[in-house]
């Protein structure tokens, strides 16, 4: 870890900070996320860092838990996509035949439907909870962790070692866990990185819509969205959370890159 | 004819290197070479992988490698230091005096031009010839090169030619600028030996009748013995031995030198076929999913317990094919295949636990072989796991023994594939199969891919493990001095057919079947004018042609 690069230690910095105030949220903020403490849109003082929101609450409070809902559904949508669309593809590279042929189409079929589009329709007529809320945004993104991890395995899986694992009589879930995925983690990572950018995006999208986080209950997407009248009249409440959102995105894919380039390294990742 | 066209003084050549997790650092991998060479002369350049000798090669055309850098002496062509010339000056240099062949032709051309356009590229651009003219020209070297059909040959794009033909194609496009000097890197090494044998031919005809000068790089002493007048042996960057051809092959100084005129010279006594084989293949006859045409045809084949079938043939005759069928990847369409005594499911996934331990395989890429993800340790530990249930320090145990048997050692246990040399990581992959006691284990072209004193010692391990564990082998080659050294029955390979199979001794013998033939002839031989003799006693054109 000496030799940590600049950008690295950015990047490591503020996910961290992010991640830590999503999981310490009710630790840090100042007051409760839907307690009223002062006029609409105070400009900010010693008592409100970032001032008020739209009813009066106090924002530094409503962006901390807003981060820490947008954070974790983020992260558990992209854990459901990558485990469920990894493993999937995965299998349909090494099992083949009709069972790749079925499961390829199905994704083709469920790729061809705007991603946002399908939500918006699926959320409609589905109650919005967070679980289902992560469970719709992990499937759709699962279809496009499924395409990467198919075509990364399809390479893999014709190597001499797979064919040796495979002459010795291994089964498939030795193959897939043991030879492909430790062979398949750099391209996976540095998705990884970039699908949970989308998902915090995405999720502030339904929120920003009305379809996401439903109040009182506070997310980035729907700070903006409540707060989005202000602007007219130069309140920049509404552009905290779009800073926030920005920041997190590079850092992570900071860290991301790292990580790429430290388990590329030739000697088995350990470089 | 006493100026010197190429002198080359005191050369020192340095590379970065990038050790994982540590800082990038310089080091010098040519260590201060000097020789001359003069015009119409060719000089062999000679040693191992990672000798340099691609680098000093290159470095006559004043050209370092992404990453490499030429760090002192004196590069003389034609009376002047190019390594002190401008660029422009270096320009007209390359591929108008020196001119560069490289080892795959197949990788150097581009696939979307036709061969005449790029044969006459470098003299137009550099204006030695008109555009007619250089055509003219090309058209006679193909003659002289004898491609087939040199008038129209150059209108084919590189696809549409054999391997030998473009690599032939690649020494005319270096001639054709008339150059004083061309670079020969490893010209025949990715060809047939029967393949070899008419480019090393041509080139040596070429080089004849253009009175261009040459440095020739190979590995193969046998090679360079044929086409040089003199001989530079290199290792590690450092000249070992300069001296005549003559002088390197028949009285060498150095201990090095001598190693390498002797290699390939394993003693192995051919055993008597035992009545009962292990392994007995029966009428196989097999095409690949998709195809219409046998790759292998009919095929019946014997091995006998702790005893060597070599199957040899040049690429395209079906050896591999062979062993996809005998490890089950590939059901043949008819035949059936015996081993210890039962009859083994065609199928991959009919065989038990038991046929799979006991039939293990080696590839030729021991590279990629190896999951690059795993250490030593659990290579060879997994078959250790898988068939005989050994935990923890048990395990341990019998995995030190196993790298005690490859002669390295229990260091080696944690190290990662890309941490090992290329004869290293075949030793591990030799221990990963005999980790699992089998019966025969099936060798795919293990040695092609290493130097010849790395191959030697890989062939002398695999003849004492046969030995100690009685293991049989069935060992896929293209390579016959291979044979020679280790096999007690030979199944000679051509076009899907065994065209001679019998004991070695046999097999060897005259008379022999003009395939056969052809291919024993081919192997180059460390003797001097070995090359005009085959030529002149030829009975067959080989399939390259």
């Amino acid at each position: 870890m000496k030799n940590l690069p600049i950008a690295a230690v950015v990047g490591l910095f503020f996910t961290s900070l992010y991640f830590l105030m999503a999981i310490f949220a009710p630790l840090i903020a100042p007051y409760g996320v839907a307690e009223i403490v002062g006029g609409v849109w105070e400009p900010s003082s010693k008592e409100h860092l970032l001032g008020t929101d739209n009813i009066g609450r106090d924002l530094l409070s409503r962006m901390i838990y807003g981060g820490r809902t947008t954070i974790w559904i983020a992260t558990a949508a992209t854990i459901l996509s990558f485990t469920t669309g990894s493993i999937l593809g995965f299998a349909a590279a090494v099992i083949g035949g009709w069972v790749d042929q079925v499961m390829s189409r199905f994704v083709d079929l469920i790729m061809s439907i705007p991603t946002l589009i399908f939500a918006l329709v699926v959320l409609s007529v589905v109650p919005v909870t967070v679980p289902i809320l992560i469970i719709v945004m992990g499937f759709l993104d699962s279809t496009r962790v499924y395409r990467l991890a198919r075509a990364v395995a399809v390479d893999i899986n014709v190597m001499d070692y797979v064919e040796a694992a495979k002459l010795r009589g291994e089964g498939r879930v030795w193959v897939i866990f043991r030879e492909i995925l430790p062979n398949a983690l750099s391209p996976l990572v540095a998705e990884m990185g970039l699908r949970f950018i989308f998902a915090v995006l995405f999720v502030s999208t339904l929120s920003f819509l009305g379809l996401g986080v439903q109040p009182p209950e506070a997310d980035w997407g729907g700070i903006v969205k409540e707060n989005k009248d202000g602007i007219v009249y130069g309140i920049g409440a509404a552009l905290y959370p779009a800073v926030a959102i920005a920041t997190l995105a590079i850092s992570v894919n900071l860290v991301a890159d790292w990580v790429l380039n430290r388990t590329t390294s030739l000697k088995g990742g350990r470089g | 004819m006493s100026e010197t066209l190429l002198k080359v003084r005191d050369l020192k050549i340095g590379a970065t290197i990038y050790p994982p997790g540590e800082k990038p650092r310089d080091i010098e991998i040519v260590h201060g070479v000097s020789f001359d060479l003069e015009p119409g002369k060719v000089l062999g350049l000679i040693g191992e992988s990672g000798a340099g000798k691609s680098t000093i090669g290159l470095a006559s055309m004043a050209y370092g490698r992404g990453g490499v850098e030429i760090t002192g002496g004196e590069v003389w062509v034609n009376g002047r230091d190019i390594l002190k010339s401008g660029l422009n000056d270096v320009r007209k240099l390359r591929g108008g005096e020196v001119t560069y062949v490289s080892q795959s032709a197949a990788a150097s051309f581009n696939p979307a031009k036709q061969i005449m356009d790029q044969v006459i590229e470098a003299s137009v651009r550099h204006g030695k010839f008109s555009k007619k003219d250089a055509e003219a020209r090309a058209v006679e070297l193909f003659r002289k090169l004898g491609l087939p059909d040199p008038e129209n040959i150059g209108n084919r794009y590189p696809h549409q030619v054999s391997g030998g033909q473009l690599q032939r194609c690649m020494t005319a496009l270096a001639l054709c600028p008339e150059p004083d000097l061309v670079v020969f890197d490893e010209p025949t090494t990715a060809l047939d030996v029967t393949t070899q044998i008419d480019v090393l031919k041509a080139i040596k005809e070429a080089i004849r009748d253009t009175g261009v000068a040459a440095l020739y790089i190979t590995h193969d002493l046998a090679v360079v013995a044929q086409v040089s007048d003199d001989i530079l042996v290199l290792k590690m960057g450092d000249m070992v031995e300069y001296g005549s051809v003559d002088q390197i092959i028949n009285a060498p100084k150095e201990d090095y030198t001598r190693a390498l005129v002797s290699v390939r010279s394993i003693d192995h006594e051919e055993k008597t076929a035992t009545s009962e084989p292990v392994l007995k293949v029966e009428g196989v006859t097999a095409r690949y999913r998709g195809t219409n045409f046998d790759v292998l045809k009919n095929i019946n084949v014997e091995l006998h317990p702790g005893q060597t079938l070599a199957v040899v043939g040049e690429s395209g005759s079906g050896k591999s094919t062979l062993a996809r069928v005998i490890t089950g990847l590939l059901p043949p369409r008819a035949g059936n295949i015996h081993f210890a005594g039962r009859d083994l499911s065609a199928a991959l996934g009919g065989r038990s636990r038991e046929d799979l331990r006991e039939l293990q395989m080696i590839y030729q890429m021991a590279d990629t072989a190896m999951n690059p993800r795993q250490t030593v340790g659990t290579i060879i530990g997994r078959p250790l796991e898988f068939y005989f249930g050994l935990r923890g320090s048990e395990k341990r145990k019998r995995i030190v023994e196993l790298l005690d048997e490859i002669e390295m050692g229990e260091a080696f246990m944690d190290r990662y594939p890309a941490e090992l040399s290329g004869g290293q990581k075949q030793r591990v992959c030799i221990a990963r199969s005999l980790a699992a006691k089998p019966k025969i284990i099936i060798c795919d072209e293990v040695t092609s891919a290493l130097d010849p004193l790395v191959a030697d010692g890989i062939l002398k391990l695999l003849l004492d493990l046969q030995k100690v564990e009685d293991v049989a082998y069935l060992f896929i080659t293209h390579d016959l001095a291979t044979v020679k050294a280790i096999a007690d029955s030979i199944a000679v390979m051509y076009q899907g057919e065994v065209v001679r199979y019998g004991g070695k001794t046999d097999v060897l013998s005259p008379p022999f079947d003009d395939y056969t033939d052809l291919l024993l002839s081919s192997v180059p031989e460390m003797k001097l004018g070995w090359l005009e003799e085959v030529i002149a006693n030829r009975k067959m054109e080989s399939a390259g042609n």
